[in-house]
């Protein structure tokens, strides 16, 4: 199921990147997907696709959008408005930290061959 | 009072043709994999070329064909008057640096991927001016430095739609001479920056086919020519896409050029086994495909009269980003065999 998810997500993905104008760049889609995400877990909409597909959900763009939202819902629980802008960042730091020590490790260790 | 040596609106003519008296081509793996593989003159398997950054490799390409075209024609750069260089980097770095190495006296031209065409142009108003002997024209790209530059970098691994093309990583110069053999440049035609409202930075060979056209056009008026007078026409970087495109501007204007008409960035690469989409484009492909293939059909009698036309698309980094759409430029050079 997994998989399944989280390929049909990736699917949507591609079929913007070939379906929609050149002015549609990859950069807007990933800011969409995190958009996207982050508007439906808002709503609770996003949750249940998560207990469905675990990181089918999880790992696409748009899971990193219900990260940050659940953050910023747990911040505001426990701190008040300033929780709207802590709790976010709290939620993501996991994979943020990740993505840029990975990322450092690898830029370190390979050369891009071209 | 027109001007003593101009036809027309856009065309120069040169009362002594200059020679192009030798040249030198040096291309990447890829491109000696592709159909023209045998006519250059060195390969450069590395894309690093054993320097620290695909900038620097670039450089040393630049470097690599301008040494190869001196030697062939047996003179030392204290014996060139000018060097005129060009490039895809910002500032038209790789340029400079080897402009530093070589140290001729330079002249930095950008005319994105017609600068090939741009420096012959150029270089023959120097010397049919007579204000030079001799001239080296040199220009490179590599394919890591001008997708950086123009869209995304390698590392990204952003996927690449049908229409875009495949950088040249190479470089060719030629030996342009006041005497000597060697085929001679007859005539040139700069181009005009048309826009036609194409903003696809993928779509290269759309933005720049009306101006292709607009110069070819221009060209045979402003000599009063006709398609048959030349053996072949030969594009810097349409592709596949831009050829076809030019080719119906062309018929639009009455002219049929048929099988007379292709492009470098076609010649270049094989797309069914090289995965390279709409085809060659950058400084280099022109270049190469002209410096090796082209003059060499000319010397051996192949070709008697070509007329090349390097093409450009004049964007940057930001234009696109700034919902600006992309104006091309086409300039044009005849090269004839004496």
């Amino acid at each position: 199921m997994s998989f399944v998810v989280g390929g049909l997500i990736c699917v949507i993905g591609q079929l913007l990147m070939d379906l929609t104008s050149y002015k549609v760049t990859p950069a807007h889609i990933l800011v969409g997907f995190v958009t996207a995400g982050a508007i439906l877990s808002a709503f609770g909409l996003y949750q249940p696709l998560v207990e469905l597909a675990g990181a089918g959900a999880l790992v696409p763009l748009s899971g990193f959008g219900h990260t940050l939202t659940q953050g910023a819902i747990r911040g505001v629980e426990r701190d008040g408005l300033l929780g709207v802008f802590a709790g976010p960042l709290e939620a993501a730091a996991a994979g943020i930290t990740a993505a840029v020590v990975f990322g450092y490790f690898f830029a370190i260790l390979f050369r891009p061959k071209g | 009072m027109p001007a003593a040596k101009k036809l027309g609106q856009q065309t120069v003519f040169f009362q002594n043709p200059p020679a192009i008296i030798a040249s030198g081509a040096v291309v990447g793996s890829k491109e000696a994999e592709g159909p023209l593989g045998k006519t250059f003159d060195r390969v450069i398997d590395d894309p690093y070329h054993g320097e620290k950054s695909w900038e620097r490799a670039e450089r040393r390409l630049l470097e690599d064909a301008v040494q190869i075209a001196l030697q062939k024609a047996n003179l030392s750069p204290q014996q060139v008057d000018f060097f005129l260089a060009g490039d895809l980097e910002n500032q038209t770095e790789a340029s400079a640096l080897a402009a530093r190495d070589l140290g001729m006296p330079y002249l930095g031209l950008y005319g994105a991927c017609s600068t090939f065409y741009e420096g012959i142009t150029v270089g023959a108003v120097l010397i049919d001016g007579g204000f030079a002997e001799r001239v080296v024209v040199a220009v490179s790209s590599h394919c890591c430095t001008a997708e950086k530059q123009f869209r995304f970098p390698t590392e990204q691994g952003v996927q690449r739609p049908l229409t875009q093309s495949w950088t040249v990583t190479g470089a060719g110069a030629v030996v342009l001479a006041a005497g000597g053999s060697g085929p001679v440049v007859t005539h040139a035609t700069i181009g005009k920056a048309i826009d036609l409202g194409q903003g696809d930075p993928s779509n290269f060979g759309a933005a720049m086919a009306p101006a292709a056209t607009d110069t070819i056009v221009r060209h045979l008026l402003d000599t009063g020519r006709g398609p048959k007078e030349y053996d072949l026409v030969v594009t810097g970087d349409l592709g596949i896409i831009g050829r076809d495109l030019a080719e119906e501007l062309l018929k639009d204007h009455g002219f049929d050029l048929a099988d007379r008409f292709t492009d470098c960035g076609i010649l270049i690469y094989d797309p069914q086994k090289q995965d390279t989409h709409a085809g060659g484009s950058g400084c280099a492909c022109s270049a190469v495909v002209t410096a090796g293939y082209i003059l060499q059909q000319i010397q051996a009698g192949k070709l008697q009269r070509v007329l090349g036309v390097g093409t450009g698309a004049l964007l940057n980094a930001d234009s696109p980003k700034q919902g600006e759409t992309i104006p091309g430029i086409g300039h044009a050079a005849v090269i004839e065999r004496r």
